[in-house]
């Protein structure tokens, strides 16, 4: 217990010298949490809309008025034919191409019907996928209205669906993203403050005087673990803190839980950590391996992208990551006030990865080779 | 010198051997250290001084042969030999970035000393070594010879029964290393056993005996004053010529 006390004392007293790491844990994470949710956005709005009209009727008329007017696009261009609406796409300065063929009005008034044709450039596959949506039901309301017009004493029978968002009632993109934002400073902090900080003293030389006392490795790793999990600890209060004072996101669910699930998932990523560190001979080297595996981590982790949307495969590589499960449960607790037992299943898994990273890296932690 | 009685040996090993691939970096010395002695361990660049020091310390395990350190075994009993061991590398391994009163705490505190004894060890080193005025400096900004005194008096802190010094004085002016053997007899006057490998001829002279290592092997072990006149020598660096010319290992 004393030869640990030594250690912490140790390292607490190196870490507030570096004026380098002081800025890691404190500046980094404040630039990051204010910076990264308002402009990393998912909120489709101005699209580039190229309008074909090939009917000049009222009813076109009328059709493009109320797209223009929706707020998500932007008419950047009236073409004559549907071909140079697409060279518009080509050009990059469309996103959708709506063609409305000869004799729109006539067909619709005539017949009741009439097709419209849409072209979209699916290369942002989401703004390609919400533009085209947005439009749908644009062209679906236009033409309720017009229903309505008609036939006013008995409309036909339609399904109108109202949906109505839960725990995030605007739909907005900076409560899905700030939480897990959280999650990503804790990742990087802990990742590569301890992969590092071993590491350096490899390159120095002075673990070996370090090996060549009668420390015990439980104590060497215990004593790098706990101070970069305070610190974690404390990126994590900041982090908590600016997102409620500048995003006014007030978890939900109860704090203990969240600072619990948290603090589990320090271990897990500290012992992640210092794994990379046993392995590593160079501070170069352990970044570059740092990297890699927080890099797949953080993207196959539901950060981005839903976690359900991937095969099956792929959701069983970001299952072995802790990552994945902390967003997860961040969010859980923060939006929805998931309870413990909500989230223990999770708890667990991070328990698991816990004890498998620590246990290893402090076996493969050699004091003599 | 009379070779001491067994009990009373510090190091023994016999036919130690390190091998990395087919490179036999140490090949089967065998040697014997009494307690209290000063034990010159010499050899040219490339020798395999810091590796066979390395495997009496127990930081790295011997391919083969036996020895044992303070009566311990270096294949089993590794974390009993640290306890009572001290080494000071080749390279300079302080915390440069604590002050050399932290640096003293810690190391004396990861070796189990009181509180009591940490506060009046800090107190003797510091003016063993006059440098009560930089005690609150980090060490980084001491000049070399006075990181290796520092360096040498953090190693024995906790009084070991051996102490393995690696080129101690390398890049020391002649002044300081003349204080760093001071240093060294001081610690042999309370019983310590000094293992030290060093370029300098001069300091070979100031060793109980030493032993010269060519190309992984001890090519020669006795006292300065023996080797002198075994090799019809005026000089221990007479004596080290002779031996090392013919090295096939260059650096």
């Amino acid at each position: 217990m004393r030869i640990l006390f030594f250690l912490l004392r140790k390292e607490f007293r190196q870490i507030f010298r570096d004026k380098s790491i002081l800025a890691v844990i404190f500046i980094l994470p404040s630039i990051q949490l204010v910076i990264m949710p308002q402009a990393a956005n998912y909120d489709v709005k101005n699209i580039n809309l190229a309008v074909v009209d090939n009917d000049h009727s009222s009813y076109s008329r009328r059709l493009i008025a109320k797209v223009g007017s929706s707020g998500y696009f932007r008419i950047v261009a009236a073409s004559p034919s549907f071909k140079q609406g697409l060279r518009l796409v080509e050009a990059n300065t469309a996103d959708l191409v709506l063609e409305i063929p000869a004799g729109f009005e006539r067909n619709l008034v005539r017949e009741g019907s009439q097709q419209l044709s849409l072209a979209v450039d699916a290369i942002n596959g989401t703004r390609a996928g919400l533009g085209g949506a947005y439009l749908t039901r644009i062209i679906g309301d236009f033409n309720q209205a017009v229903r309505l017009e008609w036939q006013s004493p008995a409309p036909a029978a339609a399904i109108d669906v109202t949906s109505s968002n839960w725990y995030n009632p605007l739909g907005e993109y900076r409560f899905f993203m700030v939480p897990a934002i959280l999650v990503l400073l804790l990742t990087m902090v802990g990742g590569f403050l301890t992969a590092l900080n071993i590491v350096r003293e490899k390159e120095i030389g002075t673990i070996e005087q370090i090996n060549v006392s009668p420390i015990r490795k439980w104590q060497f790793i215990l004593g790098k673990l706990i101070p970069f999990w305070v610190l974690g600890m404390v990126v994590f209060t900041i982090g908590l803190t600016i997102a409620r004072v500048l995003y006014g996101i007030i978890p939900v669910g109860s704090i203990p839980v969240l600072y619990l699930f948290a603090g589990v998932y320090l271990v897990a990523l500290l012992g992640f950590g210092l794994l990379i560190s046993t392995y590593s001979e160079t501070q170069v080297q352990a970044m570059f391996v740092a990297f890699f595996f927080i890099m797949i981590f953080i993207l196959m982790s539901g950060l981005f992208t839903s976690l359900d949307s991937m095969p099956p495969w792929a959701r069983y590589i970001a299952y072995c990551s802790p990552v994945t499960h902390f967003i997860e449960v961040v969010r859980m607790i923060i939006l929805k006030g998931s309870s413990l037992r909500d989230v223990s299943h999770q708890l667990g898994y991070e328990a698991i990865f816990a004890v498998v990273l620590n246990t290893w890296a402090m076996l493969n932690y050699r004091k003599t080779t | 010198m009379q070779p001491p009685p067994a009990s009373a040996q510090a190091i023994v090993c016999h036919e130690l051997t390190k091998q990395f691939g087919d490179f036999r970096a140490v090949d089967k010395i065998t040697l014997s250290v009494a307690q209290g002695e000063i034990f010159g361990f010499l050899g040219a660049n490339g020798a395999g001084k810091t590796t066979a020091m390395r495997m009496l310390c127990g930081l790295s395990y011997p391919s083969a042969g036996q020895a044992t350190v303070a009566g311990f075994d270096v294949y089993r009993q590794q974390e009993k030999i640290k306890q009572n061991i001290g080494y000071m590398s080749q390279k300079f391994s302080l915390y440069e970035n604590l002050t050399i009163l932290e640096n003293i705490e810690f190391f004396g505190g990861i070796y189990g000393l009181s509180n009591q004894q940490l506060r009046a060890k800090s107190e003797e080193l510091i003016t063993t070594l006059g440098l009560h005025k930089e005690a609150k400096k980090l060490v980084g900004s001491l000049p070399l010879g006075w990181k290796q005194k520092l360096a040498f008096s953090v190693a024995i802190i906790h009084e070991p029964k051996i102490v393995f010094l690696d080129e101690p004085t390398g890049g020391v002016d002649p002044v300081t290393r003349r204080q760093f053997w001071d240093l060294i007899y001081a610690a042999a006057d309370r019983g310590i056993t000094n293992f030290v490998t060093t370029h300098y001829m001069d300091e070979a002279e100031y060793c109980n005996r030493v032993s010269i290592m060519v190309d992984g092997r001890v090519e020669a072990l006795d006292s300065p004053a023996n080797l002198k006149l075994q090799y019809h020598a005026d000089s221990m660096d007479e004596v080290f010529y002779q031996l090392a010319r013919g090295a096939q290992r260059g650096e």
